[in-house]
C-alpha cells in the first residue's frame, strides 16, 4: 500500500557544489491496505514532508517509494494524476480556491475526475450537510471561520472516497466536539478500507484514540508502532 | 424532479480563476491591434500581387511603336503609314506578335489622363502597335532604321526593362507584405505567451491544488487554452471588423486608377471593392487569432507545467 525504502529528501535543486540538506533520511517503512496510523514529532521534524512525498507533491531525492502498490521510480508522470485522484489530502494551511464557493471546492476533485454532475451535487451536498455547513454552501474561504474551512478541507478530502487518506494537522481549528466527530470520520472511513495518516500534535486527540505511530525526529523515523 | 445533468463540468466553472488572470481587457486590445496590422499587410499582399501579375504581363510585350497619321500614304508602295509598318515587322525576325491597339484599346489607356471621354477626343491620335518578342530582349537599333526609313516619324520604345524592374518592386513589396503578416503572427505568438505565463505566475496556487487533486496536464492546459482562445478570437474579430471600414477607404482612394467606382452604392459595390482573396483573409484573421491563442496557451502551460512532479 505504502512502503519507503531508505527514502531521503531534500528540497532545492543542487546548485554547484551546495546541495540542501536532507529534511528526511532513510526512511523505511511499510503500511499494509486499511492501516490507521499516527504521524508524531515535534515542529520541524518533517511530518509534512513525508506526507507530501505520500501525495506525490514531491519525488524522494534518494531510495524507493511505491505507493498504492505503484512503484514510484517506475510509473511515467502521466500516470501520476491517476494515482492522486485515489488519495485525499487534508492539509496543515487548508489550500482552499479562495475565489470558488464552500460547494465548488468540495466538487472539485469530482469534476477533475470527470463525475457526472447530478452525482456530484448530491454528494457534495450531503457531504457538506454532514460536516455541519449544510447552510454554508455558497460562501467562499474567506467568508468562513478557521474551523469551517478545515471542515471544507475535510470534506474535499474525503469526497472521493479515496483508497489513502492523509491529513496533515486536521484538527488544528477544531473544538473538542468537532475534532471528535472528525475522528469518528476517519474511523469510520478506515473501517471501510481507506488507509488513514493523521500528523498532529494534539496529545489528547491521540491519547483518547490510541493507535500505531510514526514517530519523527529530525528528519529521521524513530519508532514505527 | 431534476433530471441529473450528464455534462462533466458545468460551464464557466472556473476553478483557476483564469476570469481574473487572464483579463478580459488588455488581451483582446493587443490581439485587436495585430489583427489590424494583419488585414493591412493582407491588403499590401493582394494589392501588390496584381500590380506584380499586370507588370510581369506587361513585360512580356516588350516594345511599343507610336506612329503618327496611321492613314497617311506611306514612302513606298500604295498602302498607308500603319500598314506598311505592321507588314515591315511581320517580317522581322525575333517578333512573336504584333498587335495594333483599337480604339477603344486606346482609350483605356489614356483614361487614366484624360478620362472616358478619351475615345472621342478630335485631336489626332497616333497609332499604337504592341510588339511581344520571342525572347527576353533585342537590340532594336536595326529595326529602327528600317522603321524610320519606311515609315518617318515613327516612335519605337523598349519598355521591358522598365516593367521588368516595376515587376520586380512589385514582387518585393508582396514579400514585405508576407514578412509583415509573418511578424505579426509571431508579435501575437509571443503577447499571448506573455500573458499565458504572467496568468501562470498568478494562479500559481491554485494551479498547484487541483494539479495535486489529479488534475493532468491537459486538463490545466485545456483550462488555459480555453480561455486565451476566447480572448483571442474577440480580439481578432474586433481587429478584422474595425480593418473593413479603413481598407474600403483605401480602395475608393485607389477605385479611380482602375476604374471602379469611388462611391459603393449597393452591397455588390462593396464586396467588389477589395479583391476575394482579401474578403477570406479577414474572415480568417478571427480563426488565425483563436488559433495562435490555443496552440501557444496549450505550449506554455504544458511546458510550465513539466516543474511540477
Ligand atoms: N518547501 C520547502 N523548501 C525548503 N525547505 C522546506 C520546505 N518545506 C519544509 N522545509 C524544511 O523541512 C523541514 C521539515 O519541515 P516539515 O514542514 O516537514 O515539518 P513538520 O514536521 O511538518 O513541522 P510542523 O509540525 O511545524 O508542521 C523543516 O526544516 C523545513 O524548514
Ligand atoms: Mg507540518
Amino acid at each position: 500500500m505504502v512502503r519507503f525504502e531508505s527514502v531521503g529528501l531534500r528540497y532545492g535543486r543542487v546548485s554547484g557544489a551546495e546541495t540542501a540538506p536532507e529534511v528526511l533520511r532513510d526512511i523505511t517503512f511499510a503500511l499494509p491496505e486499511g492501516a490507521f496510523r499516527w504521524l508524531l514529532g515535534p515542529s520541524g521534524a518533517g511530518k509534512s514532508s513525508l506526507l507530501k512525498m505520500m501525495y506525490l507533491a514531491v519525488l524522494p531525492t534518494r531510495g524507493h517509494l511505491s505507493i498504492l502498490g505503484a512503484d514510484i521510480d517506475r510509473t511515467p508522470r502521466k500516470a501520476l494524476p491517476r494515482l492522486r485522484r485515489r488519495i485525499g489530502v487534508v492539509f496543515q494551511d487548508f489550500r482552499l480556491l479562495q475565489h470558488l464557493s464552500a460547494f465548488d471546492n468540495v466538487a472539485l476533485p469530482l469534476r477533475i475526475a470527470g463525475r457526472p454532475e447530478g452525482q456530484i451535487r448530491a454528494d457534495v451536498t450531503e457531504l457538506l450537510r454532514w460536516v455541519g455547513l449544510a447552510r454554508k454552501l455558497g460562501a467562499r474561504p474567506p467568508e468562513l471561520s478557521g474551523g469551517e474551512q478545515q471542515r471544507v478541507a475535510i470534506a474535499r478530502a474525503v469526497i472521493v472516497r479515496p483508497s489513502l487518506l492523509l491529513a496533515d494537522e486536521p484538527t488544528g481549528n477544531l473544538d473538542e466536539p468537532q475534532a471528535e466527530r472528525l475522528m469518528q470520520l476517519f474511523q469510520e472511513l478506515n473501517r471501510l478500507g481507506t488507509t488513514v495518516i493523521v500528523a498532529t500534535h494534539n496529545d489528547t486527540l491521540v491519547a483518547r484514540h490510541p493507535g500505531a505511530a510514526l514517530r519523527l525526529d529530525h528528519g529521521r523515523l524513530v519508532a514505527h508502532g | 424532479m431534476k433530471v441529473p445533468s450528464a455534462s462533466l463540468r458545468p460551464a464557466g466553472f472556473d476553478e483557476l480563476g483564469l476570469r481574473q488572470a487572464l483579463a478580459d481587457r488588455m488581451l483582446p486590445l493587443l490581439v485587436a491591434a495585430m489583427a489590424f496590422l494583419a488585414a493591412l499587410a493582407a491588403a499590401g499582399w493582394f494589392g501588390t500581387a496584381a500590380l506584380a501579375r499586370h507588370w510581369q504581363d506587361g513585360a512580356g510585350s516588350a516594345l511599343t511603336l507610336q506612329i503618327p497619321n496611321p492613314t497617311g500614304p506611306a514612302e513606298r508602295g500604295s498602302r498607308n503609314r500603319l500598314d506598311s509598318a505592321l507588314t515591315l515587322l511581320s517580317a522581322t525576325a525575333g517578333i512573336a506578335s504584333v498587335h495594333s491597339l483599337s480604339d477603344e484599346e486606346l482609350g483605356e489607356l489614356l483614361r487614366p489622363w484624360l478620362g472616358t471621354s478619351a475615345e472621342h477626343l478630335s485631336v489626332p491620335m497616333p497609332a499604337v502597335v504592341a510588339v511581344h518578342l520571342t525572347s527576353g530582349s533585342m537590340d532594336i537599333g536595326p529595326l529602327n532604321a528600317q522603321l524610320q526609313a519606311a515609315v518617318p516619324g515613327a516612335v519605337l520604345e523598349d519598355h521591358g526593362v522598365w516593367l521588368r524592374r516595376l515587376s520586380a518592386l512589385a514582387w518585393s513589396l508582396q514579400a514585405c507584405s508576407g514578412l509583415a503578416l509573418l511578424l505579426v503572427a509571431a508579435v501575437a505568438t509571443a503577447v499571448i505567451a506573455v500573458a499565458t505565463r504572467a496568468g501562470l505566475s498568478a494562479r500559481r496556487e491554485a494551479i498547484e491544488i487541483v494539479h495535486g487533486l489529479g488534475a493532468t496536464d491537459s486538463y490545466i492546459a485545456g483550462r488555459f487554452a480555453a480561455r486565451a482562445t476566447t480572448l483571442a478570437a474577440i480580439g481578432g474579430l474586433i481587429g478584422a471588423l474595425l480593418a473593413v471600414p479603413a481598407l474600403l477607404t483605401l480602395a475608393s482612394v485607389v477605385a479611380p486608377f482602375s476604374g471602379a467606382k469611388a462611391l459603393p452604392e449597393t452591397v455588390f459595390d462593396v464586396l467588389a471593392a477589395l479583391p476575394p482573396g482579401l474578403w477570406m483573409s479577414l474572415l480568417i484573421i478571427p480563426g488565425g487569432a483563436a488559433l495562435i491563442g490555443f496552440l501557444t496557451a496549450q505550449g506554455t502551460v504544458r511546458r510550465w507545467l513539466r516543474q511540477l512532479p
